[in-house]
């Protein structure tokens, strides 16, 4: 908490910018736990098809995400250069696969925009905030919606 | 040292302690009941509901405070001899230890007690402490939290002013007390000033300890009421002449002199003569004390447990990339290895131990609800228990007790006979309840039995046909009718009575204990009684399980729930319809499920002839067989939860991580049976009981 | 003040209350089980400032164990305080014929129990 204040005052957000299907997205580095090397995953029967199954991570079990699959993007081949980004949202630990981790970047508040509506488009709001750094767009993933919402997972 | 409020850890450790005393005093009470006169048992008795009373007035638990100082009137009595043990008054007690074992329980869950509950019985306690019950002395209980500022000494403004006149009696030197502590307590209370009087001291070699020869003149200016003043003086009161009286005049009288030259005189006159008392030899050291414990959170201990778990796959995962590199058995890595495995496996095993607990506590529930429920229907229950001392972990001994509250009803209420029918059949009139407990390789066994008439088969023949569970002119044999009763809708509305609760079958009890990891089997003798046998893991965080393959994934099946794996023939496949598959088994027929297919890794497999199945048996009655690719090994796993970190997966119970490294799944297959494609769900009754 | 005590009890909840109430006035209290435990542990300890004592207990009872304390000659002065949920003169006169120099109701008051500490051991 006491790192979130420090944002505040002094105006800028802590960006992880990351790479899927050719597109820049981003995650508040507040989340991000660690970031990891793709292992194997082993698949979830019944699960959707952005959950890629789970992984060991030192003992526990984590569930991971396929980003490019869960934003609806094409998917980039498989590839063993593939990184996981560990997260942590709402007492649940998830690992975001993405194509390549690209820069940690301080991006000042004001900077951030609201992404614009777009016409009628009713799929999830994956994006909260774009912004322009070297004149790139990145995306401000909304992690809420990301993480995945199954059967007795209310609490 | 934690920095929690140190009276809610003493209450929390308080009601700890009750538990402990509860049961001491179901102990003590069993001896009691079956003719112990060892005047120690009744002591035990009486100490437990006096400690738990004593515990509870610190706490304010005023109901429980009353409730039990009746119960200890009685047991008083009973101790003195004054109150014979008849069985009506052991019956009395018995509920009375029930009672106080309610209250106490919801003392703690600060639930409310609804004075119906001690009412009755309350009352006919104190019929029988009657007239013994003659001193009243909790109407003084004054419960005093504690955390108070502990300032004596409130000096501020003295009102009062008393002369007190204190000689003491040899009494008063031989009980430990002291005229100037005294005094110093005094002065406390505010400004004192003391003047000795030593006329009557003789010469110092004629001195008897014993002998009070001093007397004093103590003048205190003081806030505090005359009462303060006489409380100081009560442990000597009866030793010595005191007086205490108001004094009018509030000047400290000129001519007294102060207090701490006189009092050194006074000790030191007193204090060297028992100095030199030669010093008695030690008391020769007789019982051992009792077995040092430590409390320990829990959730330390589960994560003990966790890392345990971690060091058992990280030596299985060390030992398999050991063989891989082609290393001979008969290496020295490999015999260190070996060691290895065994020390972690004994280092698992003492950790789990500490989760272990004796199973008597829940026996003792037992106990009570053989009590309650043969007193309901007036029927004469002799309740044995046997192996009380076996150990098990505490969540498996929590998660029992509703499955075992449910069968011990059931033992009572449909077991046994009426005492008419127990003697018409030439039985005593006082049927038997028996619970034991033993560990049998690796496992704990539970036996539940009576003995009864034994189970009614043409009746549960009638019920199920009744009921739709099996067909009317289906030949049952004697073992498939008696589990019956663990088929799902046989318990019926008209099986339920008042005390066998809400309906539950034993269709939820074998549920129960198969969430455990256990199993449940049922035996009867017509004419001689029923006995059902639950087997059960000796912990949850490890489980046996067979590795296999399907669709390149390795899983672990629960070994309980596998009853043989076969490699299928020709002869063996039958087809039912388009798409379904019988598996024939020594004449009867079990749903075939390809589990590639049913977990949604895979398409059905063109033909199934050659196929490795794992047929599944569950207690349920559900039976299937389960078509895997390979089967990899046997070997016991540590369960991780899905659930938590991801949510419920179905047909998945849990996860474990392998020797490689990979996780695993492992497969609930009741679940994947009754999520089955084919629709081949435990109501199928025909497969379900069949075999 | 920093008294050395010796505190008798077998209930474990007693047992923690008396050291809370006296670790509060500073004094780290000695502790046993039962009587027949008090007597060994007051055999392996400097003679304590005040014993403090449970009745009703396992093995030795209160009264037994004043009494065989009192037997000691090392310990005849020693004041020992009886913890008793009754305060009926019957049982303190009891205590007082067993050698007890004092009495402390159950349920205690911290306050009072070290006051009664006091009156007896300064």
């Amino acid at each position: 908490m006491a790192e979130m204040e420090l944002i505040k005052e002094t105006g800028d957000v802590e960006l992880l910018s990351f790479r899927i299907s050719e597109q820049e997205y981003s995650l508040d580095i507040m989340s991000v736990r660690e970031i990891r090397s793709w292992t194997k995953a082993t698949p979830l029967p019944h699960s959707p098809s952005y959950v890629r199954g789970v992984i060991n991570l030192r003992g526990t079990v984590l569930p991971i995400i396929d980003l490019s699959a869960r934003l609806g993007l094409e998917k980039s081949e498989q590839s063993e250069r593939d990184v996981i980004i560990v997260v942590h949202m709402f007492d649940q630990t998830v690992g975001l696969l993405v194509d390549a981790v690209i820069d940690i970047l301080a991006v000042p508040h004001n900077e951030m925009q609201q992404p614009p509506e777009i016409g009628t488009d009713t799929g999830p709001a994956f994006v909260n905030a774009l912004t322009l750094v070297e004149g790139r767009m990145i995306r401000l993933l909304d992690l809420a919606s990301i993480m995945p919402r199954t059967e007795g997972k209310a609490a | 040292m934690t920095s929690t409020d140190p009276m809610a850890e003493i209450r929390a450790s308080f009601f700890i302690e009750c538990e402990e005393l509860l049961e001491s005093l179901q102990d003590g009470l069993e001896a009691l009941g079956s003719g112990d006169s060892d005047p120690e048992t009744i002591n035990i008795v009486f100490r437990a509901v006096h400690s738990i009373k004593g515990g509870a007035g610190a706490f304010g638990l005023d109901q429980l405070v009353e409730f039990a100082h009746s119960y200890e009137t009685v047991l008083d009595g009973v101790r003195s001899g004054e109150t014979e043990i008849t069985p009506d008054l052991m019956r009395l007690l018995f509920q009375s230890g029930d009672i106080l074992s309610d209250l106490v329980r919801l003392s703690r869950d600060d639930e409310p007690i609804e004075k119906s509950l001690t009412e009755a019985t309350y009352a006919a306690l104190k019929e029988v402490a009657g007239s013994s019950d003659e001193e009243e002395p909790e109407a003084d209980i004054d419960f005093q939290p504690m955390g108070l500022a502990f300032d004596f000494a409130d000096l501020a403004e003295e009102k009062n002013a008393f002369i007190i006149t204190f000689k003491p009696e040899a009494e008063l030197f031989t009980s430990g007390n002291e005229p100037l502590h005294l005094f110093r307590t005094l002065a406390e209370l505010g400004n004192i000033t003391v003047t000795c009087d030593a006329s009557a001291l003789p010469i110092i070699e004629d001195m008897d300890i014993a002998q009070g020869y001093l007397s004093w003149t103590l003048r205190l200016e003081t806030d505090a009421e005359k009462t303060a003043v006489q409380e100081v003086f009560e442990f000597v009161e009866g030793l010595c002449d005191l007086k205490i009286e108001d004094d009018i005049d509030l000047p400290a009288l000129p001519d007294l002199a102060p207090l701490e030259p006189v009092a050194e005189t006074v000790s030191e006159a007193i204090v060297p003569l028992s100095a030199t008392a030669p010093s008695a030899p030690a008391e020769a050291k007789t019982a051992a004390a009792p077995k040092p414990t430590v409390r320990v959170d829990l959730e330390r201990v589960d994560r003990l447990v966790n890392l345990v778990g971690e060091l058992v796959i990280n030596q299985a995962m060390l030992s398999q990339s050991i063989s891989d590199t082609g290393i001979p058995g008969s290496s020295e890595i490999a015999t260190g290895l070996e060691e290895f495995m065994r020390l972690t496996r004994d280092i698992q095993d003492s950790v789990m131990m500490i989760r272990a607990q004796p199973i008597k506590s829940l026996f003792q529930r037992m106990s009570r609800i053989v009590r309650e429920s043969s007193a309901a229907i007036g029927k004469d229950v002799k309740f044995v228990t046997e192996g009380e001392n076996t150990e098990i972990d505490k969540t498996v001994i929590e998660r029992l007790s509703d499955p075992l509250t449910h069968m011990i009803r059931n033992a009572v209420d449909h077991g046994l006979e009426s005492n008419a029918d127990r003697v018409a059949a030439g039985k005593p009139e006082q049927g038997i309840v028996k619970l034991s407990a033993i560990h049998r390789s690796g496992r704990v066994i539970i036996e539940i039995s009576d003995d009864g008439a034994g189970i009614n088969r043409p009746k549960v023949q009638q019920i199920a046909i009744e009921k739709g569970l099996i067909a009317k002119d289906t030949q049952l044999s004697d073992a498939e009718t008696d589990n019956l009763l663990f088929a799902a809708g046989f318990s019926t509305a008209t099986e339920v009575s008042n005390l066998s609760g809400r309906g539950v079958g034993m269709d939820v009890v074998r549920s129960a204990i198969q969430s455990l990891g256990g199993r449940i089997s049922i035996a009867s003798t017509p004419g001689s009684g029923t006995t059902f046998t639950i087997s059960l893991p000796l912990t949850l965080a490890v489980m046996d399980g067979m590795v296999i393959n399907v669709a390149d994934q390795a899983m672990v099946v629960p070994l309980n729930s596998i009853a043989e794996t076969l490699a299928l023939t020709q002869n063996d496949i039958e087809q039912l319809g388009p798409n379904k598959h019988l598996v024939r088994n020594r004449d009867t027929f079990v749903p075939l499920l390809d589990l590639g297919v049913e977990l949604g890794y895979r398409h059905a497999l063109p033909s199934y002839e050659g196929a490795v199945v794992l047929l599944i048996s569950q207690e349920d009655g559900s039976r299937a067989a389960l078509v895997v690719d390979t089967i990899q090994d046997q070997r016991q796993v540590v369960i991780k939860g899905l659930e938590e970190s991801y949510g419920r997966v179905p047909g998945v119970a849990a996860a474990t991580i392998l020797g490689d490294g990979q996780i695993a799944l492992i497969l609930d297959p009741t679940d994947i049976i009754s999520n089955a494609s084919l629709g081949a769900a435990p109501d199928d009754a025909p497969f379900a009981i069949a075999g | 003040m920093s008294l050395s005590v010796l505190a008798v009890d077998d209930s474990r909840t007693m047992r923690d209350m008396i050291s809370i109430a006296l670790k509060q006035a500073g004094i780290e209290p000695t502790l046993a089980e039962d009587g027949e435990h008090g007597l060994e542990v007051l055999a392996d300890m400097t003679p304590p400032d005040v014993i403090i004592t449970d009745i009703n207990m396992p093995k030795l009872d209160g009264f037994g164990f004043i009494d065989a304390v009192r037997k000691q000659n090392k310990h005849q002065g020693i004041p020992i305080l009886v913890l008793t949920t009754e305060s009926a003169e019957t049982l303190k006169a009891r205590a007082r014929q067993a050698g007890a120099t004092g009495w402390i109701v159950k349920p205690f008051d911290p306050v009072k129990l070290v006051r009664a500490l006091k009156m007896v051991a300064g």
